[in-house]
């Protein structure tokens, strides 16, 4: 099987069966995205396919192929969400944060706070009380 | 004198980079060779004797382990030592572990079926009814009759909390590897030296055979203090039977059932108050639900104990806890560590007595809030640093709390709030128990600080750091912070008790002072050019002035506390009995912010915790186990069910802290359910259990 | 940590045609849709089947068309495509405000409406939209096409009308006017499970005034309230109509609420869809 990684072409051994995330963590090595819960509640799984917020823990592989798939080290470490959540405390702990940071990414160019709410309703977050997470995301849409 | 340049201010994190860019590496994504997968076969029962245990599967390439596998002995050391590692002979709780199994393929560690019979007695679930009690405390001022017979009115109430689960995002795991005739154990972890000792105890190993290294750490908030020991004695056992390095991670379901959660508490309040509200007399009963084994139900109590009259002056108290045994999962360390569960009783019990009072709530707790001066139940003389009018009043004002009690009253909205407060560190003797070190390093590569206090999201390393820089007088970037590696940091005791900042911090500045003096005036890398390096280590001093009798139960419980209070608004849907809090106001009083957006996110982060704990988090219980053991069914907060919070921080130095910090860390999950539940009271629905779902809001409309 | 896959297949039909002979052929074959709820199952290993039909790249089954006043909404049109169609918003509103309450945006871009209707659950959250629509689903196989309606479609819990060679195609929604209401009490504010949640039309252009109301997490499967909206329309009392409901609905206590809870509830909510329509 193949799939698009962060803009790379990827041959997959896996079961067709195989969730993503373990595709990701195992096979292609880029343990960035975690697994929380594995029945898609906490979204700390998340990942883009073709740019749409999925859990990649409730994906078989087989759905993705010919797709584009972003995850956190698709990011390039200096987008401005990554900026934005070490500076204004939007990761504590980090264990959420690549999937919280990439359902951010997928949310619009503008978001309200009514939108980021709404948008990151799929990541749940015990460390921060959800705050400074939209601070980050609010802080680093304004850049 | 050293500039300020660090302290107070909001330096980029340490520890940020990492986690943002996916790069940290927690335990599930270090890569071992030729590792093993542990699988933890349970108990089944609640109580009961292991008759049999076959195992029905082909055990080609299986390693096997049980309790005749334990070189040392089968217990999880920690205070008592009534828990075994593995079961032997009985089992007194379900998912009690018996049997580890291990196998590199994981497939086939999945499908081995291990067949386990037991001769079932009767278990109890009755905290109340329970002929095993792990600790019991009396804590008594003055005369409790003398006060009651000054009383105008005496007012009864009892109070319930359920069980909290820690939910760290991040289930347990560990991973142990075999190497130099003892064991490495790498892992998820709050305390590295709890985790050492209990192995050294449980394999039979002297101290330098064992090395214990934490990882990055997905949130622990309590649930990683004790219980890694448990989890990674499996794992050491499995790697010391088979030679190789075995990989033990639990998914949420296994966690969530065989884990530590938060102690359900039942607490009765007597209370004698005088017509103007001033509390004569106090009579506290505090039953604490342990579960199966004692693990650290001793202090949970003790700490439950200090804390269940309140931050309230009152000449003549009696409060008497017990932690009782039931056959339920052992129950553990989380934030607040019993002072959440007194403390939602006595806030509750505030409101109650406000009511039949006719006096405002705020009005009451002013009347009785401890000054500068004052005694605790326990007899300790608050400091000048006891700021629970100000944090009071502050919060009073920002909320415009008395307007809108009388402007919400008969609508579906409520306000209330809670006054409350945190004794940092451990109690009373326990730092000097403790004896905790910190060590300073000057290095070739600059200075380095080498603690045991790990980093579990809070900004440990972060905050050591500056605090460290500005005591040198240095850039906060010049100073590094070592890896929690036993191999490589001295004992600074556990992560825990809110007593990083305060007493680690604190030891941490006394090493940076020793090294001031030391260098002179050179910088630290001219220091090294010329004399080459040197580890600086200071240990726990305590305090002077502070006494403490554990037999009497009479002292100074903790050299200082820090000081909130809570205010929330409710709204109460009349059609669903939903209770959505809609808005959210805290003001803490923690000495000293050493980092103002961490400190904030603490605050923010247990606020929101104690918000679940009042309204969403119910650990539903049959036949001894968690029946709700999935996160679809478990009901923690997300973005939509957290309103706005606004958060004050005020400073009142405590002359021993570093720079005058006191303790954040637990704090604030102390008071959202109390303010909560006076909210809804105000909204007219009494209730005096939590959580408070709509189901039981229901009742007690109807 | 997922459950084991050894044996287990998953047959990868390039057509719709390929998939029904599949189905005929080479059955028994569990269809994976969105994946959001079987696979969860699966990975948990407490599915039974081991054989599997990959529905995804199936173009067929989407889409979202009028057909005069009515509409067909395609099985695999997933919650978001309902939450931003203009078609949906227009004339099926009732459907978004439930599309928008399932899961959050990771379940919304891969839940289907198809798989939500297949999985049959009595909470799930589509469902007392569909019935209180009268919607009707069209089920497709090697031999033809059947249509079901959607108030006939369930037999039991979890138990279909659908024969296992039978895929779920599309709904056909007729014509609706009128108010459309839905509400959904879940477990907290999003992400949660449905403790109980209804969906009611008021066609107040109706000279017999009786409006469709249905009901999901009160009975083995979502119910359409037959009599309760008899009463309604024959000019019963709110109280009346409380009391038919009781009669109408059987919520037990589970993990997650109680009977006595959603049959509170259940009559709160006919007092505030009485309300809705003035």
């Amino acid at each position: 099987m193949r799939l698009t990684v962060n803009r790379k072409t990827v041959t997959v051994k896996a079961h067709p069966l195989t969730r993503l995330l373990d595709v990701l963590r195992e096979e292609c090595g880029l343990t960035g995205t975690k697994e929380g819960c594995g029945e898609g509640e906490c979204g700390a799984c998340t990942v883009l396919v073709d740019g749409e917020a999925v859990n990649s823990c409730l994906v078989p592989v087989a759905q993705v192929q010919g797709t584009r798939i972003t995850t956190i080290e698709g990011l390039g470490g200096r987008h401005p969400l990554q900026r934005a959540f070490v500076e204004h405390g939007g990761a504590q702990c980090g264990i959420c944060t690549p999937g919280m940071i990439m359902a951010a990414a997928a949310l619009g160019p503008r978001p309200s706070l009514d939108d980021i709410r709404t948008g990151l309703a799929g990541n749940l977050c015990r460390c921060t009380g959800y705050a400074a997470i939209y601070r980050s995301v609010q802080r680093a849409r304004a850049r | 004198m050293p500039r300020r340049r660090a302290v107070g201010r909001n330096v980029l994190r340490k520890e940020g980079h990492e986690k943002v860019t996916g790069v940290a590496r927690y335990i599930d994504d270090i890569r071992f060779e030729d590792v093993l997968y542990v699988r933890t076969i349970r108990s089944s029962v609640p109580a009961g004797e292991i008759a049999d245990v076959r195992y029905n599967f082909d055990r080609t390439g299986f390693t096997v382990v049980d309790h005749r596998d334990i070189p040392g002995r089968n217990i999880v050391a920690l205070i008592d030592e009534d828990q075994p590692s593995l079961a032997a002979t009985r089992v007194r709780h379900v998912a009690e572990p018996i049997v580890l199994l291990a196998h590199s393929d994981r497939t086939r560690l999945a499908a081995a079926e291990v067949a386990i019979t037991y001769r079932e007695t009767t278990p109890n679930f009755d905290p109340e009814r329970s002929d095993l009690s792990f600790k019991s405390i009396v804590i008594n001022k003055g005369r409790l009759d003398r006060g009651m017979a000054e009383a105008a009115l005496v007012v009864e109430g009892e109070y319930r909390a359920g069980h909290q689960e820690q939910l760290y995002i991040e289930p347990n795991g560990v991973v142990a590897v075999p190497e130099n005739g003892g064991v490495t154990l790498y892992g998820s972890l709050q305390c590295p030296y709890y985790v050492h000792r209990a192995l050294t105890v449980l394999l039979g190993l002297p101290a330098e055979k064992v090395r214990v290294v934490q990882t990055e750490t997905g949130g622990g908030f309590g649930g990683k203090e004790e219980y890694p020991s448990v989890i990674a004695g499996h794992a050491a056992l499995m790697a010391m039977k088979s030679g190789r390095p075995a990989k033990l991670i639990y998914d949420r379901v296994e966690d969530m059932l065989a884990t530590t959660k938060r102690h359900p508490a039942i607490v009765r309040h007597r209370t004698g108050v005088k017509k103007d509200g001033r509390l004569t007399a106090m009579e506290i009963d505090v039953v604490l639900d342990g579960g199966a084994y004692a693990t650290l139900s001793a202090v949970v109590l003790s700490r439950g104990m200090i804390h269940a009259s309140g931050p309230y002056r009152c000449d003549h108290i009696r409060a008497r806890g017990r932690a009782t045994m039931t056959n339920t999962p052992p129950n553990g360390a989380f934030r607040g560590f019993g002072a959440p569960q007194t403390q939602f009783a006595i806030e509750a019990h505030m409101d109650v007595i406000a009511d039949r009072l006719g006096i405002d709530p705020l009005r009451l707790r002013e009347r009785n809030a401890l000054r500068p001066g004052d005694t605790t139940a326990t007899g300790q003389k608050v400091g000048k640093d006891c700021s629970a009018l100000q944090v009071l009043r502050e919060a009073g004002r920002r909320t415009a709390f008395s307007r809108k009690r009388k402007a919400f009253k008969g609508s579906n909205r409520g306000i209330g709030l809670s006054l409350f407060f945190h004794g940092s560190g451990f109690t009373g003797g326990g730092e000097v128990k403790l004896a905790s070190k910190a060590s300073l390093a000057l290095t070739e590569r600059g200075v380095q600080i080498r603690v045991a206090s790990t980093e579990i999201g809070q900004g440990t390393r972060t905050m050591h750091a500056q605090i460290v820089a500005d005591t040198l007088g240095i850039p906060y970037d010049r100073v590094d912070v070592s890896i929690a590696d036993t191999a490589m940091v001295p004992d600074s005791g556990p992560t825990v008790a809110s007593r990083t900042c305060m007493i680690v911090g604190r030891l941490l500045q006394r090493c940076a002072e020793d090294m001031r003096i030391r260098l002179g005036r050179m910088t630290p890398a001219a220091y090294y050019k010329k004399h080459g390096g040197f580890v600086v280590t200071k240990q726990y001093e305590k305090p002077p002035g502070l006494e403490w009798d554990d037999e009497t139960y009479r002292g100074d419980a903790y050299g200082s506390y820090g000081w909130a209070c809570d205010v929330v608004e409710v709204e109460v849907d009349p059609i669903t009995y939903q209770a959505t809090p809609v808005a959210f106001t805290t003001v803490h009083e923690i000495g000293r912010a050493i980092h103002p957006m961490l400190a904030a996110g603490q605050i923010e982060g247990g606020s929101s915790q104690g918000l679940g704990y009042a309204l969403l988090e119910e650990v539903v219980m049959r036949g001894g186990k968690m029946a709700n053991a999935q996160l679809t069914n478990y009901i923690i907060p997300t973005t939509l069910d957290t309103p706005p919070m606004s958060i004050t921080i005020l400073e009142q130095p405590y002359t021993h802290g570093p720079f005058g910090a006191k303790g954040v860390g637990e704090m604030p999950i102390d008071g959202p359910a109390p303010a909560v539940v006076n909210a809804l009271r105000h909204a007219g629905v009494v209730v005096s259990e939590i959580p408070a779902t709509p189901e039981k809001i229901m009742k007690a409309k109807l | 940590m997922q459950g084991t896959l050894a044996g287990r297949d998953l047959l990868e039909p390039r057509s719709l045609t390929d998939a029904l002979k599949m189905l005929r052929d080479e059955g028994p074959l569990v269809p994976l849709a969105g994946c959001t709820d079987l696979y969860v199952a699966l990975n948990f290993g407490t599915l039974r089947p081991t054989r599997f039909l990959n529905l995804w790249n199936l173009d067929a089954l989407r889409g979202i068309e009028t057909r005069g006043p009515g509409l067909r909404i395609g099985a695999l049109t997933t919650y978001t495509e309902i939450i931003t169609s203009a078609t949906i918003r227009r004339r099926l509103p009732m459907l978004a405000a439930a599309a928008r309450e399932v899961g959050g945006v990771q379940i919304q871009n891969r839940g289907t409406i198809g798989g939500n209707v297949a999985n049959g659950s009595p909470a799930g959250d589509t469902l007392p939209v569909l019935l209180a629509a009268d919607a009707v689903v069209v089920l497709r196989s090697a031999a033809g096409t059947r249509r079901v309606p959607m108030t006939a479609f369930y037999a039991g819990y979890r138990q279909s009308v659908a024969r296992p060679d039978e895929l779920i195609v599309g709904f056909e929604i007729p014509a609706l006017r009128g108010r459309q209401w839905f509400r959904k009490v879940g477990t907290r504010a999003a992400q949660a499970i449905a403790k109980i949640v209804v969906a009611g039309v008021w066609d107040t252009a109706r000279a017999d005034a009786r409006p469709r109301l249905a009901m999901g997490s009160v009975a083995p499967t979502p119910l359409r309230l037959s009599q309760t909206e008899r009463a309604l329309g024959s000019g019963a009392s709110l109280a009346e109509a409380q009391e038919i409901l009781q009669r109408e609905i059987a919520p037990i206590d589970d993990l997650r609420s109680t009977a006595e809870y959603r049959r509170q509830v259940a009559a709160n909510l006919l007092g505030q869809f009485c309300r809705v329509r003035l």
